[in-house]
């Protein structure tokens, strides 16, 4: 049986080699499960279910814990234990943020949020390396 | 151009990454864990109770090493708009832009390039000397700490030393033991069914009491001197990867050095001084080469601190 893990970020991408430069594939998204098919360092080939095509995650997007969105009993039955499955958006979470901002109306969120909008993109990333006389991914030593 | 920082150091770095990501990610030993796994031997575990209400998240959030990326996320968040209480932002779009470029960069050669909502950057309009990192990746770096900056480099340190921080965890490793008791007896009850409005309210207290906890480390007293450390170790070998000196590392912090009021209430009060941090640096890192710094890397420098 070929382990699976699940996406544990907002987002990541599927690449068709072990680098963060390399072209992607497609987008992965939270919760979205995956068949690892090979390791190469911290990265992992492989295979999302029920899509024909794999490629390359940096395994800091991935958990062991099979994450659930929506959970029904089902979900949990089949779990084993508390280690196997991880219920995304529970605990700390979008709700806890908000009641927190009812409470808390004097502390203002506008600029985490404009931040989180700020996006760099991969030719900006490749350009910046390269006009810089800097390493790009996989020529490092 | 190889870069060496002390091959035993790194070894015992990178010993100490994997111990520390083991619970979050647990490679290898999971991946064969799960491989070799009995599927029989695997349902026979299953509990099987009445209804839905299981406690599967029993064992909860017994350390910072338990919280998924998602509720880190939400933490650093709430760290982030505090942060933002007590300094405001500096709305200049070319260096904001810049130090996203730089950071972002600097984030993927880090043993922790995926966060649940990456890595962002802000520049504080404060003349104080200070940068901070909230967990899950939001960085924030004064204009005071950018005028202590010569170079790309030594922005690249700064930068790299605060993900070090955000790899290492240390925002979530300030929250105090007694908190996890305290909110992990809510999310035991975390199943299938909502929460009720009174453990709905806990579990919001127990959010305030968990950012309080890593703000006043974060703002007010500052990380232990072993973690500063952690993250100036990670910092030169980020630096390494990335093909910056790790020398901009000491070169920064004697400039910094050389501008902290003794006594001051920024980073002056929340870290080791830079003099004891170069000291233990400059035994560790060495340069096969003075780096020659590419015109375009000092001209695009130039160009966004001309107009911070």
């Amino acid at each position: 049986m070929a382990a699976t893990m699940s996406v544990q970020v907002r987002k990541c991408q599927l690449r068709d080699k072990p680098s963060f430069l390399a072209k992607t594939i497609t987008s992965l998204a939270y919760a979205d499960q995956v068949t690892i098919q090979q390791e190469k360092d911290d990265w992992y080939r492989v295979v999302p279910l029920n899509r024909p095509n794999g490629g390359w995650v940096h395994v800091s997007a991935l958990s062991k814990k099979k994450i659930v969105l929506k959970p029904g009993s089902r979900d949990i039955d089949s779990a084993a234990s508390s280690d196997e499955l991880a219920l995304a958006g529970k605990g700390f979470n979008e709700q806890v943020e908000k009641d927190f901002k009812k409470k808390n109306k004097n502390v203002d969120f506008t600029w985490v949020d404009k931040m989180e909008k700020i996006v760099i993109s991969q030719v900006e990333m490749q350009n910046f390396l390269k006009d810089g006389g800097l390493i790009a991914e996989g020529e490092g030593a | 151009m190889k870069y060496i920082f002390s091959r035993r150091d790194f070894l015992q770095h990178v010993g100490k990454i994997s111990l520390a990501g083991a619970g979050a990610y647990g490679l290898t030993s999971m991946l064969h864990g799960c491989i070799s796994a009995d599927i029989s031997s695997t349902l026979s575990q299953v509990s099987r109770h009445s209804g839905s209400i299981i406690n599967v998240a029993k064992a909860g959030i017994k350390t910072f090493d338990d919280f998924t990326p998602e509720q880190e996320y939400y933490i650093g968040r709430t760290v982030g708009a505090l942060i933002l209480e007590k300094y405001k932002p500096y709305d200049n779009t070319e260096v904001t832009r810049y130090v996203n470029i730089l950071g972002q960069t600097i984030a993927r050669a880090s043993d922790l390039p995926e966060t649940f909502n990456g890595y962002h950057f802000l520049v504080l309009d404060s003349n104080e000397i200070n940068a901070f990192a909230t967990p899950s990746g939001l960085i924030f770096i004064t204009r005071g700490m950018l005028g202590c900056c010569a170079d790309e480099g030594e922005l690249a340190a700064v930068l790299a030393h605060e993900v070090g921080h955000v790899q290492l965890k240390h925002g979530l490793q300030a929250i105090k033991k007694g908190r996890f008791t305290e909110f992990g007896s809510i999310l035991a009850m975390e199943t299938t069914k909502a929460l009720t409005d009174s453990e709905v309210a806990q579990l919001v207290e127990s959010f305030e009491g968990t950012i309080s906890d890593i703000t006043t480390t974060m703002i007010n007293n500052g990380y232990s001197r072993s973690f500063e450390v952690d993250a100036d170790k990670s910092a030169a070998i980020i630096m390494g990867r990335v093909g910056y000196n790790p020398t901009s590392l000491i070169t920064m912090l004697e400039a910094m050095d050389a501008k902290l009021q003794p006594g001051g209430r920024d980073f002056a009060k929340t870290h080791p001084s830079p003099s004891s941090r170069i000291n233990y640096l400059a035994k560790r890192i060495t340069t096969e080469q003075d780096p020659e710094t590419p015109d375009a890397r000092a001209r695009r420098f130039r160009e966004a601190m001309k107009i911070s």
